[in-house]
């Protein structure tokens, strides 16, 4: 990767998560309008959903889960960096990438509730932590900016590898979310893979801390790729992909990173996960109870 | 780029910087002061690269300083809610929101730039407690109603104070404003939005809305600034075509429209002497409590510390990643060089 390239070409206005969109001097973009034109919304998904337009079986609706649970409990650790990151720039590249992954979690938990007559809120607000399906990488603490960085780096290095392939997938709505979100997550990619060179040549102290990072988030990177008799029956489907069909394009280009940084993938012992089963890391039961609290205290309440 | 806005004008002298190129230092600031006066007389604007008064400049730089100060502080009451937002699509309209304000936060600390002070001594001055902030932020966000009622209250009195700024004399400040008030226009919508839900909602929700706005709706009044009998630099400031309307007169305005849309939320405001007075054509209010007002702004409000604390602590805490970044940036260019040689 030559950085001079990756600056003029990397993510264009992250701010409203088109290239280009920044050099275009378009006085009207705005932060908050992060979806580009007329790419799918989440509401759009629970509209179809509702008027039976959409309907996932409830293999499709499970593995929905699994991806919504991923990007939606991402999206909460991501958000508490607003307002406390190293320097305005990313407050405002955080936040993005925690909308962009909210987005997802909308979309791919208003799709999943078809199956059981729930909303994408009964499902993010009213499940207890045993029901949750985030595998324990995007549950761990953000720890200091490498910390966040190794996971951010990890994830969107396995979502734009999963995303992308599940662009062809046979289930309709499954393919069009993917398609919006391999985007996004293209450029978390580019943000995550700055920084990770940036930390790791800049001072002693960031090369320390980067190579502290990666030692604390690699023990859950194996639990993504790990196959089960769900990814296997939707792989046969077409409608996904088995995760471990993922792992040689993800070691590939991670690793492609990892030695320009000149960093080794850090040998630590991999944890067992079981986030897919409902089992979960000490961390899920803090993030849940401070998510839920004001929803559950007024149950039945619209907001 | 001042000749190059006053095209349309007729007989304009050109920018002194240029025009007297060579010329003595009295005779320098004679053409500035005559050309910036000129300007100020065809109510045109003034650029960074232009002659203008130490004056204007120091006003100016403390004013949009504060601006900017006010953006990154204010960021913390409303991000306060996110983890908690009680459904998905507020959850990312507020995230949305927070981080248009850390995007307002840059417009501003990069105009301020311009007239010649770093973000860096900007951001210094502000964790040292040297700079201010709109007091509004001392104020706790204490429930959800507290998103709607700081959209609605403190978002909509900052509209009526900025898109008067939008014509500032001073062109970055001015442009800046531009892109910031279509946002903001955004946020009051979302802040009205959420109390007219709960407002509509259960009983619960619509007291917590009422008591939201109870607390938010003086502290949001004072945002104006004193009144003009107690304003001392109001008067310059319009002179110098920064400040259009006088703080009462932007006051006054704001009571009227916000008089207006309660009605719709079904709400009321915490004023039972609001009024609107025939003969001088002005919504009048009830007394405030300039007193307060004081006292939060010498430093002895509810959040202060505690906002300052979380600049300062994210600041020191980030300190390690900007040096790494200025770092490798400072290595990629020694290695450039050694490519090219």
């Amino acid at each position: 990767m030559n950085p001079e390239t990756q600056e003029t070409t990397g993510h264009g206005d992250i701010s409203v998560g088109v290239a280009g969109a920044g050099a275009s001097g378009d006085g009207s973009a705005s932060a908050t309008r992060i979806t580009p034109g007329n790419a799918l919304r989440p509401e759009d998904i629970a509209l179809e959903v509702r008027t039976g337009l959409a309907r996932p079986t409830e293999d499709v609706a499970e593995y929905a889960l699994r991806l919504g649970d991923d990007a939606l409990i991402l999206a909460q650790r991501l958000g508490h960096w607003i307002s406390r990151a190293p320097e305005l720039e990313e407050d405002v590249a955080l936040g993005n990438i925690a909308l962009d992954q909210l987005g997802h979690a909308r979309s791919f938990l208003s799709y999943a509730g078809g199956a059981w007559d729930k909303s994408e809120d009964d499902l993010a607000y009213f499940r207890r932590e045993h029901e949750f399906r985030s595998a324990h990488l995007f549950e761990q603490p953000n720890g200091d900016f490498a910390v966040t960085i190794a996971r951010q780096f990890v994830v969107s290095y396995y979502q734009f590898e999963l995303y992308r392939r599940l662009t062809e997938s046979t289930d309709a709505t499954i393919a069009a979310i993917a398609a919006k979100a391999v985007k996004e997550v293209d450029y978390h990619r580019d943000h995550s893979a700055q920084w990770v060179l940036r930390l790791a040549g800049g001072t002693d102290e960031s090369r320390r801390r980067m190579i502290n990072g990666f030692k604390l988030i690699w023990p859950y990177v194996g639990e993504l790729f790990v196959d089960d008799a769900l990814t296997t029956r939707l792989a046969e489907a077409g409608a996904a992909v088995e995760p471990s069909s993922l792992k040689a394009d993800f070691d590939r280009l991670t690793g492609e990173v990892l030695k320009e940084a000149g960093l080794e993938v850090p040998d630590v012992p991999a944890a067992p996960g079981g986030g897919r089963r409902g089992q979960h890391s000490e961390h899920l039961g803090y993030i849940l109870a401070e998510m839920q609290v004001l929803a559950r205290e007024h149950p039945g309440a619209s907001w | 780029m001042a000749a190059q806005n006053l095209q349309s004008v007729p007989d304009q002298p050109a920018a002194p910087q240029e025009a007297n190129a060579g010329q003595g230092q009295g005779q320098l600031e004679a053409d500035g002061q005559a050309y910036f006066d000129r300007v100020m007389a065809d109510d045109s604007r003034i650029e960074p690269k232009d002659w203008m008064p130490a004056a204007y400049r120091k006003t100016l730089l403390r004013q949009i300083s504060q601006h900017a100060h006010s953006e990154i502080i204010g960021m913390q009451p409303e991000a306060n809610w996110i983890s908690r937002a009680p459904s998905l699509k507020r959850k990312a309209i507020l995230m949305a929101k927070v981080q248009d304000e850390a995007g307002h936060g840059l417009y501003l600390y990069s105009a301020a730039e311009t007239l010649g002070q770093s973000r860096d001594q900007m951001m210094d001055d502000l964790i040292a407690g040297k700079a201010r902030y709109s007091s509004i932020f001392n104020y706790p966000a204490l429930t959800w109603a507290d998103m709607g009622a700081i959209g609605w209250l403190v978002d909509g009195a900052a509209i009526c104070n900025q898109v008067p700024l939008c014509r500032a004399s001073y062109g970055p400040y001015g442009r800046a404003m531009v892109r910031i008030c279509k946002e903001e226009s955004f946020h009051q919508r979302q802040g009205f939005e959420i109390l007219l839900e709960l407002s509509n909602g259960t009983p619960a929700q619509k007291q917590m809305a009422q008591d939201a706005v109870n607390r938010w709706y003086a502290p949001a009044l004072m945002m104006f600034g004193p009144p003009d009998d107690d304003s001392p630099n109001s008067k310059q400031s319009m002179a110098w075509n920064i400040k259009r309307f006088s703080n009462d007169e932007l006051r006054s305005r704001f009571v009227g429209m916000m008089v207006e849309q309660v009605r719709v939320l079904g709400l009321t405001l915490p004023d039972s002497e609001v009024r609107f007075n025939e003969d001088t054509r002005k919504w009048e209010h009830g007394p405030l409590d300039w007193n307060e007002f004081k006292e939060v702004l010498a430093g002895r409000g509810p959040c202060n510390s505690q906002r300052l604390e979380r600049r300062r602590q994210a600041h020191d805490d980030g300190a390690w990643v900007r040096e790494a970044a200025a770092s490798y940036a400072a290595k990629q260019v020694n290695k450039q060089k050694e490519y090219a040689a």
